[in-house]
């Protein structure tokens, strides 16, 4: 946005800075997250921690949060929250696992299905929270238990008794759809830079990183798409608007409602999505699946710039308070500190992400 | 008072068609009665004042009419068909742009994005469609300047705006994309003089261009310096409309109080009010 050639020259305005002006970046805060995070480790962890495999190691399960971050921070600038997608995530992975386990369906058809379901289970939440009035956190953590719980029962009636429903692998074994949900992409890419001794190989010649796991490019896929969105379309800014304030945007002819439930499917089946992953990847689904992963989306989410209030934050922020959560999680391993630190380093980060928002915020609305 | 005579108005305006009927329009929210069965139109090229005390019902009003409110009883029919508006955004698309009381504006976003919030112009083909934002920064700073208002850059978010600027931004926004109504409530409470007589001049234009004009105030010296009929809203009814030039500016005063006499409360200020 080079508007400097359109604007007159005014002396109420001083020049502004690089600085001050990436101050106002949503995103900021996370990106200096992620230096000081990457820094840290650099000391403190063991070098293995930043080769190919190493940060393979601790992607992944930044993708696997990144894409519920994703869907809730657009869900958070859109001014709602969604505390249900962690048993979200549980209870696609129980359709899903139905799907294709006990029903024996094709993934062709077997996805379309698990998003479709969660993207239902999005629209009731927000035709509920609009409907009503009520705040969205309190309708989201009735589902929280409601979703939880189902997965639970529905767990034990599709696999006779057990909470957990086995054979995922063998029943998707062979379908054309599975290598963009499972495994790894790029894998002859990988074998060629092997080969070239590009990158590091086991002794019998195959290379350490078989090729990049899928979740991380559906991570980096969505994290676009969403940024882009919210920041050159008109249903990107009619999210901010909604967020920012309701009566406003919708008295200017902004669709409030629609934009808003439309960002609680996105969020849902931004879960699903999450489900189908990783229920892939483990061949089986249990009830514990996502537990707790609302909270970190959300402290994502927050790391990357979003306020509680709505209508202010950004997806790529959202991307990097993920990635900041995969390095604290998968890190830790690779030093001399206890795990346990990992919790502790989490609620540090989000405390400090929150005051720096609330004072980014006072600069943009311009309140001292 | 004198009475300025610096705009232009038009021919008695009697032969042209309302764009606009209002019809015994009553609002309740839930036991208050906001407004008990109020007639209004606009014609097109005519500036239409909407005065009253504080609590009247005015911007109740004009919230029916831009589709803000759904109206309990009574009918609206535009060029003659009967409208029902489900959202502010019928009524836009109706041609009809509204300077809220409130702005209706959202402080976190930038200018151009509140500018064009509901409106955004795209470009390119379906898929990649996106909003234009070179032409929307351009034209939210071309527009402000033509209200007397020189953006310092057009991402500068709207709270850090001075009330005047915010109020501008709104009015600017409204006239952009008034097609065919444009209302105006209270819309020069926050400005300075010369924005004032910038937005006042601002309504004379776009009425020669065939828009009708509905411009609430409190200001008689503002709604005299414009206005081409005056309809007086009293406790949600109306206490009736007049053309101009049929009513003194005394009377109008004392109209817009209430029907009370201002008479007394003028000698004991001095006449200053
Ligand atoms: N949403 C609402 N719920 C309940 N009562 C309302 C609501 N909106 C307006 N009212 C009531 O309707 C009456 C008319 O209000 P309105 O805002 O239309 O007045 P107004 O003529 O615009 O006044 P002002 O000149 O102060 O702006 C007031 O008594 C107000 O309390
Ligand atoms: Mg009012």
């Amino acid at each position: 946005m080079a508007d400097a050639a359109q604007t007159v020259d005014d002396e109420r305005l001083k020049k502004e800075g690089l600085g001050a002006r990436l101050m106002k970046r949503p995103e900021l805060g996370a990106i200096a997250g992620v230096i000081l995070v990457t820094t840290f480790f650099l000391i403190t962890a063991d070098s293995s921690m930043f080769t190919l495999s190493g940060i393979m190691n601790f992607m992944t399960p930044a993708a696997q949060l990144g894409i519920l971050a994703i869907g809730a921070a657009m869900l958070m600038i859109g001014g709602e929250f969604d505390l249900s997608i962690g048993s979200m995530v549980a209870f696609a992975g129980l359709i899903f696992g139905a799907c294709v386990v006990t029903l024996g369906l094709p993934l062709i058809l077997a996805i379309p299905l698990t998003l479709a379901v969660a993207a239902g289970l999005g629209a009731l939440n927000g035709t509920i929270v609009l409907k009503t009035g009520l705040p969205s956190f309190i309708v989201t953590l009735a589902f929280l238990f409601i979703l939880r719980g189902a997965s639970l029962v529905g767990l034990k009636l599709a696999s006779g008794g057990s909470t957990q429903l086995r054979g995922v692998r063998d029943a998707v074994e062979g379908d054309w759809l599975a290598p963009m949900f499972s495994g790894d992409a790029f894998g002859p890419v990988f074998a060629w830079l092997a080969q070239v001794g590009v990158i590091d190989t086991f002794k019998n010649g195959t290379p350490k990183v078989p090729g990049i796991p899928v979740e991380i490019l559906w991570f980096v896929a969505l994290a676009l798409v969403a940024t882009y969105v919210l920041l050159r379309t008109p249903q990107g800014n009619w999210v901010f608007a909604s967020g920012g304030d309701r009566t406003a945007a919708s008295n200017s002819g902004v669709p409030v409602r629609k934009v808003k439930i439309s960002l609680f499917m996105v969020t849902a089946m931004c879960g699903a999505l999450v489900a189908i992953i990783t229920v892939m990847d483990a061949g089986s689904t249990d009830a514990r699946r996502g537990f707790m992963k609302e909270f970190e989306a959300i402290i994502a989410a927050v790391i990357g710039g979003c306020l509680l209030t709505g209508g202010y934050g950004s997806a790529i922020g959202a991307f990097f308070g993920a990635i900041i959560f995969g390095m604290v999680t998968i890190g830790l391993t690779y030093t001399n500190f206890d795990q346990d630190w990992f919790q502790i380093f989490l609620g540090g980060m989000l405390l400090i992400a929150v005051l720096f928002n609330n004072y980014i915020r006072k600069r943009v609305t311009g309140e001292r | 008072m004198t009475q300025d005579t610096t705009f232009h108005h038009g021919d008695p305006q009697a032969a042209t068609q309302p764009i606009i009927k209002m019809q015994n329009i009553e609002k309740h929210f839930g036991n208050i009665i906001a407004l008990a069965g109020v007639s209004f139109d606009v014609r097109p090229g005519e500036c239409h004042c909407l005065l009253g005390d504080n609590g009247a019902g005015k911007s109740t009003f004009i919230k029916t009419m831009s589709g803000v409110h759904k109206p309990t009883k009574g009918t609206i029919t535009i060029d003659d068909q009967p409208m029902n508006f489900d959202s502010p955004r019928d009524a836009m698309e109706a041609g009809i742009a509204t300077v809220f009381q409130d702005l209706a504006m959202i402080p976190l976003m930038s200018v151009t994005r509140n500018f064009f919030m509901g409106r955004e112009p795209v470009k390119g083909r379906k898929p990649f469609r996106r909003m234009d934002v070179e032409m929307m920064n351009e034209t939210a700073v071309e527009e402000m300047r033509k209200m007397g208002i020189n953006l310092r850059g057009p991402d500068q978010a709207v709270g850090t705006l001075s009330g005047g600027e915010r109020q501008t931004v709104a009015i600017a926004r409204a006239v952009y994309f008034g097609a065919r109504v444009l209302i105006l409530d209270e819309p020069t409470s926050a400005l300075g003089v010369r924005q004032t007589s910038n937005v006042l001049a601002t309504i004379d234009r776009v009425r020669k261009q065939g828009v009708g004009v509905v411009f609430i105030s409190h200001n008689v010296r503002h709604a005299l310096a414009v206005g081409d009929r005056f309809t007086v809203l009293n406790r949600g009814k109306t206490l009736g409309t007049a053309e101009r030039g049929d009513i003194t500016p005394e009377q109008l005063q004392d109209l817009m109080a209430g029907g009370q006499e201002m008479a007394q409360l003028e000698g004991s200020l001095g006449g200053t009010v």
